[in-house]
């Protein structure tokens, strides 16, 4: 593994099979009455949230607490981020007070690649989203959602998401979920395409490990898994699209539209969902919808990250009966012995 | 002191040759000239050229004098082989007076390292609504010829028109920071395969070009000239072959990180390759290095932008826009001009001395290397190979992008009308 989290190019596919399966173990101690593990007690992991956002902020706090870690919230939100110093001013704060891990989440593309980079804080530093640059955890929760849904969570461990289609549908241009996530399924062996308007997909989109495509109608029966993604009612006072309506009648995705996709194939959302833009209610309540196993999914993958940066060598969970271990460059630690459990 | 004998310095590149000072004056230019009580400066191996006339420096003054003055940017060119210095017109107050332009000029001389010829701006406050007072700055005692919003670019095409028509009464000429504003909002870095990647706001070839091509009509149209500042893609470099081809007269100028630095350095995330115009790709600075060769791209100038630590140490987004350059110039010509084949010593002086000086009307400035000029010059080491330490920069500022980075030459002497402004590497 790696010392930071930053990006999810930066993942090899064994360090993203590691984080999965790791991420199983967690899971199924969220399943267990008592859920809290001691594997991070006695270290300090700061929230330095620089924007708004409470679901993440909350997913990893849970995260961090179930692990047992003593938990700092520092919310930036409103400070001279205009000006730039407070990033640092606060990263300086933070190395003096001896925390062990940052987790950010910053408006500027780079912002957590300069904090673990620039010599101001010494601690690993997990990217809680930057920018329209990056949100790697949400791409493992998100491959994650996938592996259980289209493999198993059994069936699935050790394994990546070689040859499943999935269709990536919305705002790409200003999404740091479309970048991770594409980066991510690369490396774990899927087939990506994007789905938009051109006006919302980058220039330079060319050297991307996907598919490009304008149209949702004749891709979605070819996808094991549709992302939805958020996109924002003022991009269109920026011309990107002329009306909502156009929108959702072109990219929208709606009953009609569901029934189109293979039977097997789930509809997925990083949330918050814009009802009626981009998804109807009638999908978002659906079966094949998987919003609300995504945001637990969340927990436990970031329970992973967490364990796997901060951790060191203990073994996070333990049990009676090894689960079958994968072969990968660092055996995920299900693997171990010794029962540790409080 | 009165003489100064430059004992067998290559002019220009050329055999060897002793140069005699007297005064403000080249005395003489010849083989075997006797010292005859001069000062002697050993120049064996060595290049002399023109005294350096850069037609774009920020100066900062007056307004952000933490980031540079008069006097700390004439001693960074005086570093680096200049002797001239055109300042921009974007301080705090704008240089959109006589007043304001007649302070820069006056400051320039009470430094005495290095001449200022101050740059008015074309609309007041840069605002691109008005136009300043283009002829009460000419007439001013900075004589001003050269215009520009720089920073900004003068993007209403009839205020541009006008400008460009307008300055015609005085012999000025109009530089254009080319730059829509529409189609660069939110700009980072150069929009392509690197920003599409990094998420970083783009800042597309198109919006810079868009405004030479209109601007380069334009000149024809009122049978002005124009000239661009800091060119950066290959597509402009195809619109200026074209305008020239055409008979349009229009000049143009690339800096030195232009030439050789690209937009992979933006993975970094590190502030000190935030400049505007963006770094753009290897196409591009291959096509820039052409053009400035074959001639389509007149000159080099530094647009040296001096800013202070604290708005560089920081996210990108939040960071300021720009690098130093004048104390690097020439060592970065040399790398990808000269030890590249493209250009000879002579090529340089014309791109980085002759020519600026002919475009922004340098008086005593850009002169040929002969008996009865102007003792404007300056030698340089082209041997020398050192890898650059801002630490031992002249300017108050240390945005270099090259901090670390073995760059060839150094130049050990300046001269300015026959005042050493540098000796042996060292400010005097
Ligand atoms: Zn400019």
């Amino acid at each position: 593994m790696m010392r930071h989290l930053i990006s999810a190019a930066d993942l090899t596919r064994d360090d993203a099979v590691l984080i999965l399966d790791t991420a199983e173990e967690m899971a199924r101690v969220a399943d267990r009455p008592i859920k809290k593990l001691p594997a991070l007690r006695g270290r300090t992991v700061c929230n330095l949230f620089f924007e708004d956002s409470t679901r993440t902020r909350i997913s990893f706090e849970a995260a961090e607490k179930r692990l047992s870690a003593d938990v700092i919230n520092f919310a930036a939100k409103g400070s001279s981020v205009s000006k730039g110093e407070s990033l640092k001013d606060t990263a300086q704060t933070l190395e003096a007070m001896g925390v062990d891990a940052v987790v950010i989440r910053h408006g500027a593309s780079g912002a957590p690649y300069r904090l673990a980079t620039s010599g101001w804080i010494d601690a690993p530093v997990i990217n809680a989203g930057d920018g329209t640059h990056q949100h790697p955890t949400q791409a493992l929760l998100d491959a994650f959602t996938m592996r259980r849904r289209l493999i198993g969570p059994d069936a699935g461990l050790g394994q990546g998401l070689d040859g499943k289609r999935i269709t990536l549908v919305g705002d790409v241009l200003h999404s740091r979920v479309a970048r991770s996530n594409v980066d991510l399924l690369h490396t774990l062996g899927a087939e990506v395409t994007l789905v938009a308007p051109p006006t919302l997909i980058p220039v330079g989109v060319e050297n991307w490990p996907c598919e490009v495509s304008y149209d949702l109608d004749s891709t979605l029966p070819k996808s094991d898994a549709v992302m939805m993604l958020r996109v924002q009612r003022e991009r269109m006072k920026a011309a990107f699209f002329p009306t909502e309506r156009e929108y959702s009648r072109r990219y929208g995705l709606d009953g009609d539209r569901m029934a189109r996709m293979p039977g097997h194939a789930v509809v997925m959302h990083p949330g918050p969902m814009v009802r009626g833009m981009e998804i109807t209610a009638e999908v978002a309540d659906s079966e094949r919808c998987t919003v609300v196993e995504q945001v637990a999914n969340g927990v436990s993958i970031r329970m992973a990250v967490l364990y796997l940066l901060l951790g060191g060598n203990e073994p996070a969970v333990t049990h009676p009966a090894p689960a079958t271990t994968p072969a990968t460059k660092r055996s995920a630690p299900a693997s171990a012995s010794r029962i540790e459990e409080k | 002191m009165s003489k100064i004998l430059i004992r067998g310095a290559q002019v220009l590149g050329g055999e060897p040759q002793d140069v005699l000072i007297d005064g403000s004056e080249i005395a003489e230019v010849g083989q075997g000239l006797a010292a005859d009580g001069a000062d002697v400066v050993e120049a064996g191996g060595k290049i002399l050229l023109p005294g350096l006339v850069d037609l774009h420096t920020h100066l900062r003054e007056p307004g952000r004098e933490d980031s540079e003055t008069v006097l700390t940017g004439t001693r960074a060119a005086a570093s680096g082989g200049y002797t001239s210095v055109f300042a921009m017109a974007n301080t705090f107050p704008v240089a959109d007076t006589a007043g304001v332009v007649e302070q820069v000029y006056r400051l320039g001389k009470e430094s005495g390292y290095c001449d200022v010829q101050p740059i008015g701006a074309v609309t007041v406050g840069l605002e691109g609504k008005k136009l300043a007072e283009l002829g009460a700055m000419h007439e001013s005692a900075a004589g001003v010829t050269v215009f520009s919003d720089d920073g900004k670019c003068v993007d209403d095409a009839v205020i541009m028109r006008r400008a460009l028509e307008y300055v015609k009464a005085f012999g000025g000429v109009v530089a254009q920071h080319a730059q829509e504003p529409r189609l660069t909002e939110g700009a980072q870095m150069n929009e392509g395969v690197v920003s599409a990647e990094l998420g970083l706001g783009g800042w597309p070839a198109v919006a810079e070009e868009s405004i030479i091509a209109r601007d380069v009509l334009l000149a024809e149209h009122v049978g002005s000239r124009v000239h661009i500042c800091h060119l950066s893609t290959a597509g402009s470099v195809e619109i200026v072959r074209w305008a020239k081809s055409r008979g349009i007269d229009v000049t143009a100028e690339v800096t030195p990180h232009h030439l050789l630095l690209t937009d992979e350095l933006v993975r970094s995330y590190n502030p000190v390759y935030k400049v505007n115009p963006p770094l753009r790709t290897e196409r591009d600075v291959m096509a820039l290095r052409e053009a400035l060769a074959d001639g389509t791209i007149d000159i080099v100038a530094t647009d040296h932008a001096p800013h202070p630590h604290e708005d560089k140490d920081c996210e990108w987004a939040a960071a300021a826009m720009g690098m130093v350059g004048l104390e690097t110039a020439l060592s970065v010509v040399q790398h990808t001009m000269v030890d590249t084949g493209l250009l000879t010593w002579e090529g340089v002086a014309e791109r980085m001395s002759w020519a600026p000086a002919r475009i922004g009307g340098a008086a005593g400035h850009g002169r040929p290397v002969s008996a009865g000029e102007p003792a404007n010059l300056t030698l340089l080491d082209p041997a020398y190979r050192g890898a650059v330490d801002p630490a031992g920069f002249a300017s108050r500022s240390r945005n270099t992008p090259y901090e670390g980075r073995e760059l060839p030459g150094r130049v050990t002497h300046t001269w300015l009308r026959g005042r050493a402004t540098l000796v042996d590497g060292k400010l005097q």
